[in-house]
């Protein structure tokens, strides 16, 4: 059977019994392939992620009850926004946590590939091992950490203890929660950044070091002077996807679901989990969409500075 | 002899033993933060071992080894029924998304097409949206097309991202032209190219994003938690969520079940490590 998508063969120009309209010239046909083949991808990308992301900005003028009815409260949800303390509690939240987590995931992620690209005896072992958590899904960590950060008696405490440090909380003090569940996120995505790191690092031609050598530069010239500057590609990779999921929770919201509920006192109440909160424990969507649409801002302005700052990536030298 | 030589001369000494020292220190400071980081998933592997009034003892290894937790997750819930809808929503979801992201990929790659650089931008922006930030409008959507607590509602919209066709894309590009002038002489269709040309020469990225995919939804959480309610269609990560609800305090059972969906992603990670890291790598570079 012929179809559209053939290839032109020699017999193009005869007519063809049965076939009805003209025949599409090769590039046509090219083309007509081409979306064809693209088409449930685009389908599928456009229905459930572009549609939810337009629907998003309009949701908030609107209240949606449980079942799906609609109703325009104009600028209502936004209004509301502004006077809810817990929703400008979970911005410092969530301010904190991006301030603190983009950072430690650079430096954890490019310490640990300085670390292991260097030929060593099973380099290729402990590279696999800082990757590992990242394997597992984020509940059994959540969990698993959960065990182990228990008062008094878990792991943790028992190996504090055993150093003459004891009564620490670190799931139940509100000023230490959030630093617990940054230590969770690190250990969890650290192998991810190190592996980025890596490819980066190996990029980067042996001859500059070689010349380094011979220069005399010591290792903290040539770390800042060759490694850095010539990591900016990567770095700039690093800092956007990090930047983006740390803003939009895409780590934290199931480490915070099972293991703080937001708590204790709302100390590790994200954006992102109070949205979820709002929308799926209390049904308010329109209020829920508004703060979103509002977290979608703030993440086009970061990404825009980003880009600005860093000239998208291209870095260069002054 | 002037001064500063014999100074470099007489701080050689120390440097060699520095040099001599410094790479093996620098490999037992690696080797210790390796076994510090593993060493949280091995407690939980450890804890689901022991008996339940061992679960807090300051002792990493079990006292006495014990198979009973594992018999009480399979018992005390259906937790196969969770593993298998674990397997069939993931294992669908990479097939149906490797087959649609490779036939993007491919046309974007090879094909000339008006509006190409476009639509590839717009699906590349597309990259920077996450789950968690469109959630409530894509549940409100979802729940429209009448696809909550079913299997096509945790399926069909997991299938569509970016990174897919980013990565397959950057390796069409890197395949020679002769091969598809070769096949377009030949008189191939350009179906036929994709299916018997390009598919069989893309199979080690194709494996690899197969693990990739398969890891993601296996250890999906927001988006199940979302859309099911109904425990027939419970997948595994939900199910040991709801667990530690039920029975917060029996920690062994709840490191059990924990134990029993981590398994099989480490298991996967050991055999197709390679391919995994190589994926990633991919997707850092340009």
């Amino acid at each position: 059977m012929r179809t559209l998508l053939d290839a032109p063969s020699k017999v193009e120009k005869r007519p063809v019994m049965g076939r009805s309209g003209p025949r599409l010239k090769r590039s046509q046909r090219e083309a007509l392939a081409a979306y064809l083949f693209i088409l449930p991808d685009a389908l599928g990308l456009a229905i459930f992620v572009a549609l939810p992301m337009l629907f998003s900005l309009s949701l908030g003028f609107f209240s949606v009850n449980g079942f799906g009815g609609f109703r325009f409260v104009g600028l209502a949800n936004y209004q509301r926004m502004l006077i809810d303390p817990l929703f400008r509690q979970s911005l410092w939240v969530t301010f904190v946590y991006v301030l603190i987590l983009v950072p430690a995931l650079y430096v954890a992620g490019l310490g640990l590939a300085l670390l292991v690209n260097r030929p060593m005896p099973f380099v290729g072992v402990f590279r696999s091992m800082f990757f590992v958590p990242n394997v597992v899904s984020l509940v059994v960590v959540a969990l698993t950490w959960q065990v182990m950060l228990v008062d008094k008696v878990g792991f943790i405490n028992r190996i504090f203890e055993f150093f003459g440090v004891s009564g620490y909380s670190w799931l139940g003090d509100p000023n230490i929660t959030l630093y617990s569940i940054l230590f969770v996120t690190v250990w969890f995505l650290m192998g991810y950044y190190m592996i980025i790191f890596l490819s980066g690092l190996q990029e980067i031609p042996r001859e500059y070091y070689d010349a380094a050598r011979i220069d005399g530069a010591g290792p903290a010239a040539t770390f800042f002077r060759i490694t850095l500057p010539l990591l900016r590609p990567t770095s700039f990779f690093v800092l956007l996807v990090s930047l983006v999921s740390a803003v939009s929770g895409s780590q934290a919201f199931d480490l915070i679901y099972i293991m703080t509920r937001g708590g204790p006192d709302n100390s590790t109440s994200l954006v992102i989990f109070y949205i979820y909160q709002q929308a799926f424990q209390f049904n308010n969507y329109g209020y829920a969409a508004a703060m979103a649409s509002f977290l979608v801002l703030i993440l086009l302005i970061v990404t825009f500075i980003l880009f600005a700052v860093t000239k998208g990536g291209r870095f260069h030298f002054t | 002899m002037p001064e500063p030589t014999a100074q470099i001369h007489a701080a050689r000494p120390s440097r060699n033993v520095f040099r001599r020292l410094g790479p093996i220190l620098l490999f037992c400071f690696t080797a210790v933060l390796a076994v510090l980081t593993v060493s949280p998933l091995l407690w939980m592997i450890c804890a689901s071992l022991k008996p339940g009034d061992e679960t807090f003892s300051p002792n990493m290894l079990p006292q006495h080894w014990t198979l009973e937790n594992f018999q009480y997750v399979f018992t005390a819930s259906p937790f196969w029924r969770y593993m298998i809808n674990s397997f069939f929503v993931a294992g669908t979801i990479t097939v149906i998304a490797l087959w649609f992201h490779s036939m993007a990929g491919f046309a974007l790659a090879r094909l000339k097409f008006p509006g190409r650089e476009l639509i590839f931008l717009i699906i590349f922006s597309t990259f920077l949206v996450s789950l968690p930030v469109i959630i409530v409008p894509l549940f409100i959507l979802v729940r429209q097309m009448g696809m909550v607590n079913s299997y096509a509602g945790l399926i069909i919209p997991a299938i569509f991202n970016a990174f897919g066709i980013f990565l397959l894309r950057q390796f069409y590009i890197a395949i020679p032209q002769e091969l598809q002038e070769a096949a377009v002489i030949d008189g191939a269709s350009y179906f036929r190219i994709y299916w018997s040309v390009m598919l069989p020469l893309s199979r080690p990225i194709l494996a690899a994003l197969a693990v990739f995919f398969f890891l993601a939804n296996w250890n999906a959480f927001i988006w199940p938690l979302t859309i099911t309610n109904d425990r027939n269609l419970w997948v595994v990560q939900i199910a040991i969520a709801s667990f530690h609800q039920q029975y917060s305090s029996s920690w062994n059972y709840i490191m059990a079940g924990s134990a029993i969906i981590a398994v099989p992603t480490l298991l996967l990670f050991f055999i197709f490590q390679r391919q995994l890291v190589e994926s990633i790598k991919t997707s850092g570079l340009k």
